[in-house]
């Protein structure tokens, strides 16, 4: 056993002695958590949109105001032919146009029906939509004010609740997923190209040949990496907490205790990923395009798996991090027990189970 | 100049020598560009809905067949109680429960008003805000269609009413992936040429081969310059073969001039490369120079506009984004592929990357110790 602590205390040693890769490693969180928490949203605020007055009237006048002062939009430029409209979309600053037409108002008044256009720059197609759907609301609630509240009879007075997160923030979305991605560098990565450089250097033949167990050689070099992992995970949960206002809303110990089951799946799959590559680069190359990148595509966090083709839907349940997204949904933002997760856990077990047998399996004890 | 003929011949030879570098330039682009579109779709569709219907009226079935015939909702389950529904969201089985309820058809009618519930799972924001968006149309259309049973529309509508007709230009199908293709090919050329470069030098610093060629008369800038080049050509190479994948798969042609996108884009390498090899200047291990080129283009990534717009960001973001070449290239394949824009509309980005290339190279140079 005191065997075993000393050699945990070298993997750490090596660990905290390379000043660069830690501060990336306890920054990245950090980092991801304040740009998803702040920077990423798909709010709509002060977007540009750019008018074709052809009317000059008191109606579209006050229509136009009502659209500057709206928190959505502000306007841009007057423009005055629609040719317009084409070359400002190419510079790419805005990204909506309203079109006015000649004799807005008195049709407005004597026919009672006005008509205006909006063009929208759809190269991105949600942003075009959203853009389309707040700037017609604004419209309709200028033809209420025309009409002076007058309600239309035989009204369906949809009622709207927004569940888990009323105010529509991308925080819920990523902070389980900033902790998967987080969790599969640490693990998988670290670990895998530092079981490699020993190799590469020659290093590892000196441990293998000591008396000293392989198996233990391999646990000691697994420890630092958990115990890296877990600080993230706290770091992350404190960050949501109190910086994202995003509380736990499950059980502490419970969350712990599936981070924990998910780090080991990826401690194992580092592990055998160690096993097979022969030089850093490679083990770069299989944990990023391996592990990874299906983290990124496939856990569910940025791309959402129900749009994806079949075939895409079915691979992404071997993938670990699919599952430990959902396990960490349930808890942190629904607030779930053990009960309504288990079955995910259970899958998560057996794929750690399956992991860890293979990579132990693997694992020689001889290096050529 | 013969110095450099020398020294890239050396660095190509390295570079076609290893397969792990080969397969990173040819088979990784074009697989990422095959998959990646397919899974970065962000259509809302398929929203998977519960409803409970207490009513169980001939209205509340018209509504909800109008709403099942939109395509943009499935239909999950049929539950008696709001708390059954709300297990099905709890389990992510479905999105958005509708509540239709207890005499919903009576009182329309007697009362001239009356409610529906609604409730949804918001924790993807975006989803959840466009979801209720649809759903709020489909039911303001059904309003319509009670009301024209109800009252004979006169000619002249009884009071005013603005029509608005919109339309979506550059994508009129609102076709997803023609926004994403251009801008996962920026990034891709990014990963590629960033990458190589920053592990490039930081491998013989490990291996030790770079202190044979710091006792060779070898000029700082020259040994610079062998170590730019061939990325800079394998760079290209990448962007060809994502434009052919983009076009045999995806049946992207530029609306733009692909001339003028090639020019960009051998500016933007110079930036990119700059990049890597500052890094590479900064590290002693392999595994350093990968987490920290991994950290960088992370954030470059994340906040230059691939997922979400810049024009949402706070303040202090936008900022963080104009000092980003990556937002830059991803701005200018889009405006270039998708609008068409042409040279003078992109003049600002160019003279941008510029300065990026040139102060990146520039430190990089000076960072550069031939002895340590």
């Amino acid at each position: 056993m005191k065997q075993f602590f000393t050699f945990v205390r070298k993997e750490f040693y090596h660990v905290l002695r390379d000043r660069k890769t830690l501060l990336v490693l306890f920054g990245l969180p950090i980092v991801q958590i304040l740009i998803f928490g702040f920077a990423l949203t798909n709010e709509v605020k002060n977007a540009r949109v750019m008018v074709l007055d052809e009317a000059h009237d008191g109606a579209s006048q006050e229509l136009i105001a009502e659209v500057d002062a709206s928190r959505y939009f502000e306007v841009d430029r007057n423009i005055r032919s629609a040719g317009e409209i084409e070359k400002t979309f190419k510079e790419g600053a805005v990204k909506i146009a309203i079109v006015i037409p000649q004799g807005f108002q008195g049709a407005l008044l004597h026919e009672n029906q006005g008509n205006i256009q909006v063009i929208a720059d759809a190269t991105d197609p949600n942003t075009a939509t959203t853009l389309t759907n707040y700037l017609t609301g604004i419209v309709m609630d200028y033809q209420d004010r025309v009409n002076q509240g007058a309600q239309l009879p035989y009204r369906i007075v949809p009622e709207m609740r927004m569940l888990y997160n009323p105010q529509l923030k991308g925080v819920h979305n990523f902070v389980p997923g900033v902790m998967a991605l987080v969790l599969m560098l640490v693990c998988v990565m670290m670990t895998a190209i530092s079981i490699v450089r020993e190799k590469e250097s020659g290093t590892m033949e000196v441990l293998l040949v000591s008396p000293f167990k392989p198996i233990l050689v391999i646990l000691s070099k697994a420890m630092p990496y958990l115990i890296l992992s877990l600080v993230n995970v706290t770091t992350i949960i404190l960050l949501s907490i109190f910086v994202l206002d995003l509380p736990v809303n499950g059980s502490v110990v419970l969350l712990f205790a599936e981070s924990t089951l998910f780090i080991i799946t990826c401690l194992a799959i580092g592990l055998l990923i160690s096993v097979r590559a022969k030089t850093q680069q490679t083990a770069m190359l299989i944990s990023m395009m391996g592990m990874m990148l299906p983290t990124i595509l496939f856990s569910g966090f940025m791309f959402p798996i129900e749009n994806m083709p079949k075939v895409l839907q079915y691979i992404s349940n071997i993938v670990p991090s699919k599952w430990f997204y959902i396990i960490v949904k349930s808890i942190m933002i629904k607030g779930l027990g053990f009960q309504s997760i288990w079955k995910e856990s259970c899958i998560l077990f057996g794929i750690a189970l399956f992991m860890t047998v293979v990579s132990l399996k693997n694992f020689k004890i001889r290096l050529a | 100049m013969k110095t450099i003929i020398y020294l890239l011949q050396k660095e190509f030879r390295q570079i076609f020598r290893d397969k792990s570098i080969m397969a990173i330039i040819l088979v990784v682009p074009v697989m990422q560009l095959i998959i990646l579109p397919l899974a970065a779709n962000y259509e809302v569709r398929n929203i998977n809905l519960s409803i409970v219907d207490h009513d169980h009226s001939s209205y509340s079935r018209q509504l909800i067949s109008k709403i099942t015939a939109s395509g943009y909702f499935r239909l999950r389950d049929y539950s008696n109680s709001y708390q059954e529904a709300f297990k099905s969201i709890e389990s992510d089985r479905s999105d958005l429960i509708l509540e239709i309820p207890y005499g919903f058809e009576k009182t329309l009618v007697s009362e001239s008003e009356d409610k529906l519930f609604i409730a949804v799972n918001a924790i993807n924001g975006a989803k959840a805000n466009l979801g209720g968006a649809y759903l709020n149309n489909i039911i303001r259309q059904y309003n319509m269609d009670v009301r024209l049973q109800w009252i004979t529309p006169p000619r002249i509508n009884p009071m005013p009413i603005v029509t608005v007709s919109s339309s979506n230009w550059f994508n009129p199908y609102l076709n997803y992936r023609l926004f994403m293709v251009p801008g996962i090919l920026a990034f891709l050329v990014t990963m590629v040429g960033g990458y190589l470069c920053a592990l490039n030098i930081v491998r013989e610093k490990e291996i030790g081969t770079i202190e044979q060629i710091n006792v060779t008369p070898i000029k700082k800038h020259h040994f610079i310059l062998g170590k730019l080049i061939p990325f800079w050509i394998i760079g290209l190479v990448v962007f060809t073969l994502g434009m052919l994948v983009s076009y045999l798969v995806y049946g992207i042609v530029p609306a733009g001039s692909l001339l003028l996108l090639y020019g960009f884009i051998a500016v933007y390498l110079l930036a990119v490369l700059g990049f890597g090899l500052l890094i590479s200047t900064f590290c002693e291990t392999q595994q350093q120079a990968m987490f920290i080129a991994f950290f960088f283009v992370m954030i470059f990534i994340l906040m230059g506009g691939l997922f979400t717009s810049i024009d949402s960001m706070p303040g202090w973001g936008k900022a963080i984004a104009s000092l980003n070449p990556v937002s830059y290239m991803i701005d200018v394949m889009r405006m270039v592929v998708l609008k068409g824009s042409g040279f003078a509309d992109i003049s600002g980005h160019l003279l941008k990357v510029v300065c990026f290339a040139v102060v990146l190279n520039g430190w990089a140079i000076l960072n550069y110790r031939k002895t340590s």
